[in-house]
């Protein structure tokens, strides 16, 4: 078998004295699509930041192909966040085009004449995968929701990472549009052979898109000292697409519901 | 229907904003005629013929003793004067106000010192200002400079900062340096907002001009509404007045309609004052 992806070892992170993640321990295997699932204030957000090097680690190690994670973010890891995920002053078309600018122009960042129309004829394809042509022009505060993370999907694609990772990218969207996503982000997943963490509060998301699930949630519990110790991962579920609980019929779906679901799976998985 | 929710047409609009300056002009036609039929050598409500045919000696005629005209003089004598004035500043904002904004150490090295700057009354540094450098142009336009920069300085680094984080980050991913993001990024960013610095800052640097330009100078509207004071000769003062506003109006606008034209995605939602 091949060297995982990712290597954690005893990742912890605190804020101050209080911690917010402890003893994660974690191997990702290359091409995995994880989903990120647990209570609000658990770690997942802090987790994903963590993997970006949008934050440090207070102690432990996170490997990626077997070398330390850089010290800041790079364009080997993409990401896209709820909000603010791409640049209000571009058009759709320059914010496809922005990556190759910086990598192309190291001092003004910047394409012209020929080059440009280089760069435009370069974006086409991805505008036509994510249905964006006819909005090439426009700026992002004139598109839809669905389609501003759209092109944010797209857009962290520009540079090809290995990794993908999405902070709840669709936690403002209606659920028609959802689907809709789901469908660009599995056929991109496909396509690109990346890995993917997400983080999202919506459990049949989670299942649905997922290979695998990782469930944060606190293990100790003072009461007296709610902020005394810090979450960890709880069940790290391999997902059999085919194996995935129907959803049942006019049942809405809460956190504390996905823990009892991953309970339930958990009592029937083999213990790791 | 509620007032809240009715639109006007634009000749109301334009008749509503017409209004208040009628009414001013009107009570001000009534006041000077009430005046001038008490007393016919009344100078300090002085007709509005009398200010008209003031202002034609002062744009049209040439001046007696030197051969100018007058008003044109001054007028670009003191616009050049807020212009170097408000250009140096609008530099240091660029240059300073991204720096500090932006890069950690030199906002912790500068922060505190712009702020301490910025409260520093301009108006306290002009005899330094003039025992340094003389009576001369530079002394007027160091004057406008220090009153307006340090404001804008902090305004374009508050701005810089308030650029979601999430924004710099995705640059990051991008793989931009940070070169790259203050001319992509940041500048693009901050333009808007630092139109609108300038808007603000004009707003004192008109005060810092006109205060100097009356305390030792030789031209500019600032010092001919202070000598011709030695006469009350309201007919010239009334109408400079009027004349200097409406150049503060007409710039404030120009600089509000190129926002508009330069940054249409900054104006996409709601209404621009």
């Amino acid at each position: 078998m091949s060297d995982p992806k990712f290597m954690i070892r005893n990742l912890t992170k605190s804020y101050g004295e209080y911690p917010v993640l402890e003893r994660i321990n974690l191997d990702i295997e290359t091409g995995a699509f994880c989903t990120l699932v647990g209570a609000s204030g658990c770690g997942k957000s802090t987790f994903l930041r963590l993997l970006l090097s949008q934050e440090l680690p207070s102690g432990g190690d996170i490997l990626m192909d077997g070398k330390a994670l850089p010290q800041q973010p790079t364009p080997d890891r993409g990401i896209v966040f709820q909000r603010y995920s791409v640049f209000p002053h571009l058009t759709v078309a320059e914010n496809l085009m922005i990556g190759a600018e910086f990598t192309a122009r190291k001092f003004t960042g910047r394409l012209f004449g020929n080059a440009r129309k280089q760069a435009c004829n370069d974006v086409a394809e991805l505008l036509e995968t994510i249905g964006l042509s006819p909005a090439a022009n426009k700026y992002p505060s004139q598109l839809s929701g669905g389609m501003q993370q759209r092109l944010a999907i797209a857009q962290a694609l520009t540079m090809k990472p290995g990794v993908l990772l999405l902070d709840e990218p669709f936690g403002a969207l209606d659920p028609g549009i959802r689907n809709d996503m789901h469908e660009l982000l599995l056929g991109l997943w496909k396509t690109h052979a990346m890995t993917i963490f997400m983080v999202t509060h919506d459990i049949h998301e989670a299942f649905k898109l997922g290979t695998r699930m990782l469930v944060f949630d606190k293990l100790r519990d003072d009461p007296h000292a709610p902020e005394a110790y810090g979450a960890t991962i709880t069940y790290d579920l391999p997902i059999d697409l085919a194996s995935a609980p129907p959803p049942i019929p006019g049942r809405v779906f809460d956190e504390t519901d996905g823990m009892n679901l991953s309970a339930a799976l958990m009592a029937t998985a083999p213990t790791p | 229907m509620r007032i809240i929710n009715r639109t006007l047409s634009r000749p109301t609009a334009i008749l509503l904003g017409a209004i208040p300056f009628a009414l001013l002009i009107g009570i001000y036609a009534i006041a000077s005629h009430l005046r001038r039929a008490d007393n016919p050598a009344d100078k300090l409500l002085p007709s509005l013929g009398r200010m008209a045919d003031a202002m034609w000696r002062m744009g049209f005629e040439a001046d007696k003793r030197s051969g100018d005209y007058l008003l044109w003089i001054d007028t670009t004598d003191s616009l050049s004067r807020l212009a170097v004035g408000i250009a140096i500043s609008t530099l240091l904002a660029i240059c300073l106000g991204i720096s500090i904004g932006f890069i950690p150490h030199i906002r912790r090295g500068f922060a505190p010192f712009v702020a301490t700057i910025s409260l520093i009354p301009p108006i306290t540094i002009l005899p330094i200002l003039f025992i340094i450098f003389g009576l001369g142009e530079t002394s007027k336009v160091m004057l406008i400079t220090l009153g307006t920069a340090p404001v804008m300085i902090r305004s374009v680094a508050q701005a810089v900062m308030d650029i979601p984080r999430e924004l710099i980050i995705k640059a990051e991913t991008l793989g931009a340096s940070t070169w790259q993001m203050i001319t992509r990024l940041v500048l693009p960013q901050i333009l808007p907002k630092l139109i609108t610095a300038i808007r603000l800052g004009l707003v004192p640097a008109w005060i810092f001009l006109i205060s100097a330009e009356a305390i030792a100078s030789t031209s500019g509207l600032g010092y001919r509404i202070f000598l011709v004071r030695r006469y009350l000769a309201m007919d010239v003062i009334l109408p400079y007045v009027i004349w200097i506003t409406l150049l503060a109006f007409v710039i404030d606008r120009l600089l509000l309609k190129t926002s508009l034209k330069a940054f249409p995605w900054n104006h996409l939602a709601g209404e621009s004052l």
